[in-house]
């Protein structure tokens, strides 16, 4: 079994996995939390939903620290590792800008997803089968473009939730039906402009991500999945397609939240594509499978 | 020692007193002095505040006998001009704990005619600071209201009975900040000059609206209410040509047909096509197209809608009453097993702390 490098000093002698699945228990508890106080028709607390994100998000940052010292360097080397590492990136930003906004629901929300990509990577074994260590050779940059284009799919993940929320809100609004647990959602406007702040945020940092990996690709062409690239380059151009459109008036709030939700899932799907292509130096990846 | 005192509550609301009588009972700042004056030292009602508002005339005190609180009654009904029989019909008479819990009751708007109310709860402020000022207000009253403004807002906060709006102007206004968020970048466009129309706008208004306009058939009426308002006046042929500068608009006129056509609303979208519009239809026949609502970012709301979702705020509210109730008696005995035996020893003359800081008058 893999998983076996520990924390010998301060910390209890867990492998990545089993922190990993408590910090899915952190993630999950918040979810219930929020779920029970919608069932009792009131506002979840605020403060124990920050304080139930943020142990998830601490319990899998020290599951993900221990899993990148196993393979010396970014964990983003299987399905598990991207899944796990998108939901530590949504929680990780909710957890900056959760407390500044005062978005009510979006804890709760960001709590769902942290604890399905979490635990949906956890309980299917085949994703986390074989680990490659040095998937990114020496190169820090390469590792950098990897990092920065995951995280961005959490800042997306993110802004799917909030989308999801907006056009929830927008029906409440529509249909008239303004009580129950649809009075604690965000105004809509609220709403879309946080869409459109983290819609902004999230291209920005693909587009790094991107102008990275080309950098360094374009010289090794040959290296390089076609797959791949189109998948990357297809999720890229359509999240700066729909920022375009939306800055230029050309996208109505409605529409951009359906495309938001759409494109989440879309980039979700790449991940496939973008890890299966993986061809890691021959001298510096050599990959673990597990027994 | 002095004598034996008791904490007592004698008055009449709308649950007896028809508006006739309430009328009658009506206490205006200068005749609650008159009544002090009247009443006096000797008169054995050692503390006295007195709770006068359109639904109901309540006093509440600490006497020195039941002959005292009986002299109270005889002074009221000779001031008022009032018939002691008449009064006697609808009076109601609480003490001690009792007396407590009718008090909490009513400021946390459990006794008012529109449950979980606001205002009442300023009312009740009122009548204690009327009483400091007044020299009404002792160590038990002291106790009493300042223990009942923290125990109306526990029970305002976590219980349902304040949540929601039941007045369609209210209800207007947070429809507008669930779209908006906030009103303070907001600007209203208020289409005639019905009552009900002028009222949602003031709404508008305390709630930090941006701005307000007003558009009426006669221009001089638009004019003369938005001066009342403080607001800018429109000529009304001018209304659906700048609907786009608008971001909530409110439709009061008596005009035979739609003010507002959903073409109007979508050339208004083509201008903002970022930000919503919110139509608060409140006239009959409607003022703004109901078609106008199938655009995308607009929002459309009439007397109707907006009166079902106060209906059913109210009745949650009245669905949370039994739970406050719980609440009321809870806080009440616990508030008089402080106060009763001390009030019982010493007839309340000394200050009761029951252990705790002595909060500032007026602390609430």
């Amino acid at each position: 079994m893999h998983g076996q490098t520990r924390w010998s000093l301060f910390m209890p002698n867990l492998t990545d996995r089993q922190w990993l699945w408590f910090a899915a228990a952190g993630y999950l508890a918040g979810f219930a939390l929020g779920t029970a106080a919608l069932l009792r028709g009131r506002r979840h607390s605020r403060v124990a939903m920050l304080a139930t994100l943020a142990a998830g998000f601490a319990l899998q940052t020290l599951g993900l620290a221990l899993r990148g010292r196993m393979v010396k360097g970014c964990p983003l080397g299987n399905t598990f590792e991207l899944f796990q590492f998108t939901a530590w990136s949504s929680a990780s930003l909710f957890l900056v800008i959760g407390p500044t906004f005062r978005v009510s629901l979006l804890g709760y929300f960001t709590a769902m997803l942290a604890a399905v990509l979490t635990l949906v990577s956890l309980v299917i074994p085949a994703w986390d089968s074989a680990l490659r260590t040095h998937v990114f050779g020496a190169n820090p940059w390469i590792e950098l473009h990897a990092a920065l284009a995951v995280f961005s799919y959490g800042v997306f993940g993110l802004l799917a939730l909030t989308s999801a929320m907006f056009l929830l809100r927008n029906y409440s609004l529509k249909s008239k039906h303004v009580g129950g647990w649809f009075s604690f959602l965000p105004s809509i406007l609220d709403l879309d402009h946080i869409g459109v702040r983290l819609l902004g945020v999230g291209v920005a940092l693909l587009t790094v991500s991107v102008a990275l990996g080309a950098v360094y690709w374009l010289p090794h062409f040959e290296t390089v999945d076609t797959l791949k690239v189109l998948a990357t380059v297809a999720v890229w151009l359509a999240y700066v397609a729909a920022l375009g459109l939306r800055l230029g008036g050309a996208l109505p709030a409605r529409r951009l939240a359906w495309a938001c939700v759409a494109l989440f899932g879309a980039a979700l799907l790449s991940l496939a594509p973008v890890n299966s292509s993986r061809h890691p130096p021959a001298s510096a990846a050599p990959e673990v499978r597990a027994p | 020692m002095s004598d034996p005192a008791t904490l007592f509550m004698l008055g009449a609301s709308h649950h007896s007193a028809p508006l006739a009588l309430r009328e009658k009972l009506a206490l205006t700042p200068d005749k609650i002095a008159t009544l002090r004056a009247r009443l006096g030292p000797a008169a054995g009602v050692r503390e006295l505040a007195v709770l006068s508002t359109c639904n109901r005339v309540e006093f509440y005190g600490v006497a020195g006998s039941p002959e005292a609180v009986m002299r109270l009654e005889r002074e009221f009904c000779a001031l008022q001009g009032v018939a002691a029989k008449e009064f006697a019909g609808a009076r109601r008479h609480a003490a001690g704990g009792d007396a407590i819990a009718h008090l909490l009751a009513v400021a946390a708007g459990l006794d008012s005619q529109l449950v979980g109310e606001n205002e009442i709860f300023g009312q009740v402020k009122d009548t204690y600071a009327e009483a400091v000022t007044g020299g009404g207000a002792g160590p038990v009253l002291h106790r009493v209201f300042q223990k009942i403004f923290q125990h109306a807002k526990h029970i305002r906060t976590h219980t349902g009975v304040a949540e929601g709006a039941v007045s369609v102007a209210n209800v207007a206004v947070e429809l507008a900040l669930n779209i908006f968020g906030k009103l303070d970048t907001t600007r209203v466009l208020l289409l005639g000059a019905g009552e009900i129309g002028e009222k949602t706008a003031k709404a508008f208004q305390s709630r930090g609206a941006a701005g307000l306009t007003v558009a009426s058939r006669t221009l001089g009426r638009a004019m003369e209410l938005a001066d009342t308002l403080g607001a800018l006046a429109m000529p009304f042929w001018l209304a659906p040509v700048k609907l786009g500068e608008f971001d909530i608009v409110v439709g009061s006129t008596a005009a035979p047909e739609a003010v507002v056509t959903r073409t109007a609303a979508a050339a208004a979208m083509r201008r903002r096509p970022a930000q919503p519009l919110f139509f608060i239809d409140l006239a009959l026949p409607r003022d703004i197209e109901p078609a106008a609502a199938e655009l995308e970012n607009v929002f459309l709301y009439n007397l109707d809608d907006l009166a079902k979702i106060a209906a059913k705020n109210l009745a949650a509210r009245e669905t949370e009453v039994a739970r406050a109730r719980l609440v009321v008696t809870e806080k009440s005995a616990q508030l008089w097993r402080q106060i009763g035996p001390r009030l019982a020893a010493d007839g309340g003359d000394a200050p009761i702390t029951t252990g705790e800081a002595t909060r500032p008058p007026l602390a609430g």
